[in-house]
């Protein structure tokens, strides 16, 4: 019961803060309350029991894309323009598109059931192998570094590349010229 | 049970109370220092969920989230002063603050 009241207030807050974040023109607020939302976000899976996700959120969320949309910024404006056109139709199709999402969800099994089709087909296997043969105590640990070492391996070569890409965009460790223009 | 149960309500008080002022801060240092305090009030959420659900296993990682935050903030403080976050030159761009 109290945990339904947490994960009410923090999907409420999370709502506010994605309206913020469409609603305010300063894009250096709108970064602030991103990582904002990513920490609510954190807090929202860590009350859901995915911790391992929730500390992805943060470090990369609430840290890393910050400092990233920073640099970004510091590249542009700090203003966001005004929609020169009406963004009702943009509103409508992002309603339609939620409300299919929604539709879709009611078909799914109850969060945590034990006889949805996911737990059923590899999760017991996992669950009654992973600690006698890794020696893991957590088992989404043991499947992501251990089962699936080489998948692991290679988001972490592409989130690698991409964060090698994205620095070099931003031209992070050299100094700017701008400087001494003005 | 029940103070615990007190404490994360009161703190969830403080979540909405501190998310007002990063909506309505006049001036981007609010907006920093709501930032800042919010991510305080997530390690403390983060805790008080473990011993609220039974399980303070998650403390170690409420830890690790303190340690982000501190290191975000200080990054951001650093773009805000330096305007770059790599090699700042402070002979050069020292108190020009222009945000």
């Amino acid at each position: 019961m109290n945990e339904i009241a947490v994960d009410i207030v923090l999907l409420a807050l999370l709502a506010a803060t994605a309206i913020a974040i469409a609603r305010l023109r300063n894009l250096f607020a709108v970064a602030m309350l991103a990582s904002v939302f990513s920490l609510l976000a954190a807090g929202l899976f860590v009350s859901l029991d995915a911790v391992d996700v929730a500390f992805t959120e943060a470090a990369v969320g609430g840290g890393i894309s910050t400092v990233l949309m920073l640099g970004a910024l510091a590249l542009t404006t700090r203003e966001e323009k005004k929609a020169s056109r009406p963004t009702w139709v943009p509103l409508l199709l992002c309603a339609v598109t939620g409300a299919a999402l929604i539709y879709g969800t009611l078909d799914m099994p109850r969060f945590g059931a034990a006889d949805a089709p996911a737990q059923q087909h590899v999760a017991p296997d996992y669950i009654a192998r992973a600690m006698p043969e890794t020696g893991v105590p957590n088992i989404v640990t043991a499947v992501l570094a251990s089962y699936r070492g080489y998948d692991t391996l290679g988001e972490t070569t592409v989130i690698f590349a991409a964060a090698t890409a994205v620095l070099l965009l931003l031209g992070f460790g050299r100094r700017k010229r701008g400087k001494e223009r003005e | 049970m029940t103070m615990i149960a007190a404490s994360t309500a009161g703190l969830l008080i403080a979540m909405i109370l501190v998310i007002i002022r990063s909506f309505a801060g006049p001036t981007l240092y609010d907006r920093v220092l709501a930032v800042n305090s919010f991510g305080t009030l997530t390690v403390l959420l983060i805790g008080l969920l473990g011993f609220l659900t039974g399980r303070p296993d998650f403390l170690d990682i409420a830890l690790v989230y303190a340690l982000i935050n501190f290191v975000g903030t200080i990054a951001v403080l650093k773009f805000f002063r330096y305007r770059l976050l790599g090699r700042a030159s402070p002979g050069r761009t020292f108190g020009e603050e222009q945000v």
